[in-house]
């Protein structure tokens, strides 16, 4: 049976044990009296039998699917007798094999990929009747199992509960799995690229060139990997930005939080919050077409010279997409600065001005510092800005109407295009990243950490 | 002088048949109120003040005098508005952006409301003491040195030093908190940090001192000293103090004021109050069967 029909004739039998469960369970409340002498609700009933019909199967189904292929392969391979030397070859022996049992052909097959091929079939469809079988009968079984074993002293709700939890825990655990896996990937990866480039080389080389010579009678591009352009451009531009968006979101928030009336901040909090949902690729080319040119016109104006793309309109943007960001988060924790204080103070006889500057704003500050510092690693990851609009040349420059680049729009430029998967150059965006992710990912830690320490003052 | 107003007051109830008072002096019309609202020589006087939130009447029409170093204790049932009441006199009510005050308040015979009155100087003369205690996350110090440093008191250190140290005695923390005045304040007890806030209050030198339940969140020891300081205070200061607890009104104020469902039913001496309400609301309440 195809693996789709098996899965929803599997779901029939889960909603068939539910339903027994729980007339089961309704029937025996019955005869003894009520519902107040089952252990659960019906409706736990119900469940119960549902999960030890429909999860084991589900768990057995998906583990076939993830070994039978590597199993299966095996078999063939096993079989065959004068097989390729080379990965690589064994693995075009095998897609031949798999071609022809799909029936397309290429050609004219040797009698030995016949025969394989007709052993791959058969074993497939083996395969497929002893899954359809295993998986119905530990279905059917385990449902029936658990009906038989129904009573009222059963107590389906704890057990439900469990499962739940389970679920619950497996669910949490995903997203911590994720980011650990991606850091094993990148750091995996990186130790890959530090066997060819030393680490010494690539975290204090001045001169970032990463065109490796790809024939050896290309001449000029050896390859160059020093990164420091690349951390330099990155922290001007992010200087930059948050430049314009601390001051910016600030103020707006202490606007709102403080002087604003309630019919302005009910209007003006979401309008601020809209930016925050425009799509950087548009804040990308905003700046490339619009701040990018004006900025070199301003500039040559006050006969300075700057090149097309800057570091200046690249940061002006992002800080200005990154306002709503600081201006959310620190409204929310001036807000929530206890009203208390600012009676406190307004009673000794301050303005409304040296409240806020020395009493609101000094006791929100540790929560603002917290907001800012998870501004900044937003400024520092952001991508699509600084591509359009920053430029691709590694300067290692304190000029912001120069040309930088950094260290995200050089991971999209190695990665971007054909790309050989073990040369430095391709390897240098795993550095890269690995450094980009331990970077903010301290940041964040800081920010956090910042942030909780705030919290436990005032609850 | 209290007799004078008293005299005209029972004699409006004999003619008209109700609780109802005039006043001598300013001819104004005291409703309700039974016993000695007023007085000569007040400090404070409040003349007919209905406070609004919005819609609804927080404060009818009530009548208040505070004499010069005289403790006034406001009580009555939760919800009566005598919380209302205390933060009209230094203006707090104007943070609130619905309240509506209306009526004559006057500070020395200055008014308290009007568009000419800046506020931030009466404050600094009005000052206020919360229910809960509420240091600023700063130091000790700090807390105390807030008020004179942006009212531009003290020039120098040494003057801020002096005026820190006089406050804090005053207050009666200074020997707990002088080796730790570098401390944030939000580190001290409960009843150790109302006591900051005293002293942050006075540290302004201010003429009265609103107290809000100021003993609420304390325990019966904290409760005790503050009661003492307030006594204390009482020589320089003229203090107002809302309390629930009737004990404290007795032993620390001079006149008791009871407020029900925003009407001041009875102003009279303490001793008066307690012993002899003249109002059966008062005695109702005083003798605990509801409140």
């Amino acid at each position: 049976m195809q693996t789709p029909t098996l899965f929803a004739l599997l779901l029939l039998l889960v909603l068939v044990a539910y339903g027994t469960g729980f007339s089961r369970a309704l029937a025996a409340a019955r005869s003894r009296g009520g519902m107040r002498n089952l252990a659960a609700l019906p409706t736990y009933y119900g469940t119960h039998t549902a999960l030890w019909c429909g999860l084991p199967a589900l768990i057995l189904l998906g583990a076939w699917l993830a070994f039978d292929d590597p199993i299966i392969r095996s078999l063939v391979m096993g079989a065959i007798e004068d097989k390729p030397d080379t990965i690589a070859g064994r693995d075009l022996l095998y897609s031949q094999i798999q071609n022809l049992a799909a029936g397309n052909l290429f050609g004219e097959p040797s009698a030995q990929v016949k025969a394989a091929a007709e052993r791959l079939t058969s074993l497939q469809a083996a395969a497929s009747t002893l899954q359809t079988i295993i998986v119905l009968v530990l279905s059917l079984g385990l449902g029936a199992f658990t009906l038989l074993r129904f009573s009222p002293e059963v107590r389906a709700r704890e057990k439900v509960e469990k499962v739940l939890r389970g679920v619950l825990v497996t669910c949490a655990s995903a997203a911590i799995l994720t980011t650990v896996g991606i850091l094993l990937s990148v750091l995996f990866e990186s130790l890959r690229f530090f066997q060819s480039v030393p680490v010494t080389e690539f975290l204090f080389g001045l001169h970032w060139s990463p065109q490796m010579a790809l024939r050896a009678d290309q001449v000029g591009s050896s390859g160059a990997f020093g990164a420091v352009p690349l951390f330099t451009g990155t922290l001007m531009v992010s200087a930059i930005a948050m430049f314009v968006a601390v001051p910016v979101g600030l103020m707006s928030a202490i606007y709102l939080a403080e002087y604003a009336s309630n019919r302005v901040r009910s209007l003006a909090k979401p309008v601020i919050e809209i930016l925050a949902g425009v799509p950087t690729v548009v804040y990308g080319f905003f700046a490339a077409l619009t701040v990018a040119p004006f900025v070199r016109e301003v500039a040559t104006s006050i006969g300075l010279q700057a090149s097309s793309e800057s570091a200046l309109a690249a940061g002006l943007v992002m800080g200005v997409m990154i306002i709503p960001f600081v201006s959310s988060l620190s409204d929310d924790v001036i807000n929530a600065v206890p009203q208390s204080l600012r009676d406190g103070a307004l009673g000794l006889g301050s303005t409304h001005s040296e409240t806020v500057r020395k009493v609101v704003i000094p006791a929100a500050l540790p929560g603002i510092v917290g907001g800012v510092l998870l501004a900044v690693s937003r400024a520092i990851g952001e991508t699509m800005i600084v591509v359009m609009a920053a430029g691709l040349a590694a300067n290692l420059t304190a000029n912001p109407l120069e040309s930088v680049t950094t260290v995200t729009v050089q991971i999209v430029t190695l990665l971007v295009g054909d790309q050989e998967f073990d040369s430095p150059k391709t390897l240098a965006a795993f550095a890269l990243g690995l450094m980009l992710f331990l970077s903010t990912l301290v940041l964040n830690f800081i920010a956090l950490h910042v942030v909780k320490k705030y919290r436990e003052q005032y609850d | 002088m209290n007799t004078m107003i008293l005299d005209a007051g029972n004699a409006a109830p004999a003619a008209t048949g109700q609780v109802e008072q005039d006043t001598v002096e300013t001819n104004i019309k005291v409703s309700e109120t039974v016993g000695q609202p007023l007085c000569k020589d007040a400090k404070l006087s409040m003349r007919n003040v209905n406070v609004f939130y919005g819609e609804t009447q927080a404060i009818h029409d009530v009548s208040l005098d505070i004499g010069r170093n005289e403790v006034v204790a406001m009580i009555g049932p939760s919800g009566c508005g005598k919380s209302t009441f205390l933060r009209c006199i230094n203006r707090m009510n104007d943070t609130i952006e619905s309240c509506r005050v209306e009526g004559d308040l006057t500070l020395d015979g200055e008014p308290i409301y009007g568009p000419k009155v800046d506020v931030v100087p009466l404050r600094a003369r009005v000052g206020m003491v919360f229910q809960k205690p509420n240091p600023f996350p700063k130091t000790i110090y700090e807390n105390v040195a807030y008020g004179p440093k942006i009212h531009g008191i003290a020039s120098r250190r040494a003057e801020l030093d002096e005026i820190v140290e006089n406050s804090l005695r005053r207050a009666g923390l200074w020997d707990e908190v002088k080796d730790r005045l570098d401390k944030p304040g939000t580190g001290l007890s409960g009843g150790q940090q109302q006591r900051l806030c005293i002293a942050r209050a006075i540290a302004v030198s201010p003429e009265v001192i609103l107290m809000d339940e100021p003993c609420s969140a304390l325990d019966p020891i904290a409760t005790a000293r503050i009661e003492e300081l307030i006594d204390e205070l009482r020589k320089n200061y003229t203090i107002a103090i809302v309390t629930h607890s009737m004990q404290q009104a007795a032993r620390v104020s001079q006149r008791t004021a009871y407020f029900h469902l925003g009407h001041l039913v009875e102003v009279n001496d303490t001793e008066t109050v307690f012993t002899n309400p003249q109002h059966e609301l008062t005695e109702a309440y005083i003798t605990g069967r509801f409140g």
